[in-house]
């Protein structure tokens, strides 16, 4: 079963389509080359929320949609929950 | 490839239309009732009240007059009877209308009284349903089909799956040589940088943020607090998005991955040429549509999340979802479920292809689900207070 989706390949991050647990080895599916991707979580992700696919320094981009979304703020492993608490709009 | 070709209206203007309406049209508030008794008496037409149309001016009154006129213009629309108070305006109305070369006649109600305008109102629109209903389909290019599209009651599943195969379709289209239309200004906001780079000239880049800045400074005159903070909102967060460029992107995933805009029009302002353009809209769902209807668009793509209801009299409004819930529990107002996508059983431009397949069935006469459920909210764009 598809848990997460990631836009394009050039994207670090995928979008939970279930509620993920802390732990699993979720499935995941690139929607632009319908690769299957695997992620082991280190935390819940809820559904609709993003998922870190690779190690994401601070200051470096979270790249979705083959887009920079901001500004990584907090240190980000593989499979660790990316949100508000690590990541920050580089607008304001 | 050629393009795919469907079975519509060609007007006397040479646009296509895909429903061929007889609407009643009241210049004013005033004038509502006397339509809405000529649409009883002569079944089949339609009368479109509205709530405005007195006492207004300047670029308000202008905005008024173009939507009038660009509603009676669409080319879903086969001819027209425009009932006013008084005769100046009707005709400013009527002359606007008849520019298209379509059948229009204006009534005004000053020295007739109401009942006496109904009976010579209905004489007329039964006239023109006569004429209608002997107009024929024929074949036009898909590319003739003007498209605008706008989301609605959005949540994660739009910016995953409805809004990008919205996109796909955009794409398609524009390759093909079609008309399409997106706007939402509020939407955009703090995301405006990512829509000026999809510009594909200097000039419609200059035209959109012209557009932009204005809306912006109408907030600014009118906001009761800071709004610069309040992107994405609470809800949005709770939903998974996180900054105001990822929701900007979700939003632009409706105008595809390749296709840039050619131009940026003000509010019902009809387009010049093929390609893909940014109108300057309200993101409330019947205000937009309303406008887009009233600048010659004739189908509509609208992805929703949650799921909004929203309809148009003349514009067929396409609803698409993503979100398993809202195709299940208000399935009667969606026309086509894409959330395959999320279980990764289709890919987007499989989805793709089945909207456009949706569009085209349309085109064809299919009823969307918002037509055979009677939305048909015709809702004018006020700029501010009548004098």
């Amino acid at each position: 079963m598809i848990q997460f989706l990631v836009h394009e390949k050039a994207d670090n991050i995928g979008v939970a389509t279930v509620d993920i647990k802390t732990g699993e080895t979720a499935q995941g599916l690139y929607m632009d080359s319908q690769e299957s991707v695997e992620m082991k979580t280190l935390h819940d992700i809820p559904l609709g929320h993003k998922i870190a696919l690779t190690d994401i320094a601070v200051d470096a981009s979270v790249i979705k949609y083959g887009a920079d979304i901001g500004r990584v703020v907090a240190e980000i492993k593989a499979g660790e929950h990316v949100h508000t608490q690590n990541l920050k709009t580089r607008r304001w | 490839m050629s393009n795919p070709k469907v079975m519509a209206y060609r007007r006397e203007n040479g646009r296509v239309g895909i429903r061929n309406h007889v609407i009643i049209l009241p210049l004013d508030d005033l004038s509502n009732s006397a339509c809405e008794k000529v649409a009883f008496n002569t079944k089949g037409c339609k009368a479109l009240p509205h709530a405005y149309g007195r006492l207004q001016f300047g670029e308000d009154l202008q905005l008024f007059f173009r939507t009038l006129i660009g509603t009676g213009a669409n080319p879903n629309v086969a001819a027209v009877v425009v009932i006013g108070i008084e005769p100046e305006w009707t005709n400013i109305i009527v002359d606007g209308i008849a520019e298209t070369g379509k059948p229009v006649t204006g009534f005004s109600i000053e020295r007739h009284g109401e009942i006496k305008t109904v009976e010579m109102a209905s004489w007329k629109a039964k006239e023109y349903m006569h004429w209608a209903s002997e107009r024929k389909r024929e074949e036009c290019d898909l590319s003739e089909i003007w498209v605008s599209t706008k989301c609605g009651e959005s949540d994660t599943t739009s910016g995953l799956a409805s809004n990008p195969t919205v996109g796909n379709v955009f794409d398609k289209l524009v390759d093909m040589g079609a008309t399409c239309s997106f706007g939402e200004t509020s939407e955009v906001t703090g995301g405006e940088m990512i829509v000026k780079e999809r510009a594909a000239t200097p000039e419609a880049a200059e035209q959109f943020m012209a557009l932009f800045d204005r809306y912006a400074e109408m907030i600014d005159r009118n906001k009761t607090d800071d709004l610069s903070g309040s992107q994405p909102t609470k809800g949005n967060i709770a939903g998974g998005l996180t900054t105001i460029e990822e929701k900007a992107f979700g939003n632009l995933q409706k105008i595809g991955k390749k296709c840039k805009y050619v131009g940026a029009l003000d509010k019902a302002v009809a387009p010049t040429g093929p390609g893909l353009w940014y109108m300057d809209s309200s993101s409330a769902a019947a205000e937009a549509v309303t406008l887009w209807a009233a600048a010659g668009f004739v189908a509509h793509l609208f992805p929703t999340g949650q799921g909004n209801i929203i309809g148009n009299p003349i514009e067929p409004v396409i609803k698409l979802t993503a979100n398993p819930r809202t195709a299940g529990d208000m399935s009667e107002h969606i026309d086509y479920d894409c959330s395959a996508i999320l279980r990764g059983e289709m890919t987007l431009d499989e989805s793709g292809d089945n909207l456009l397949n949706m569009l085209v069935r349309t085109c064809e006469g299919r009823l969307t689900a918002q037509e055979v459920l009677g939305h048909e909210e015709f809702v004018l764009t006020k700029l501010y207070e009548s004098a």
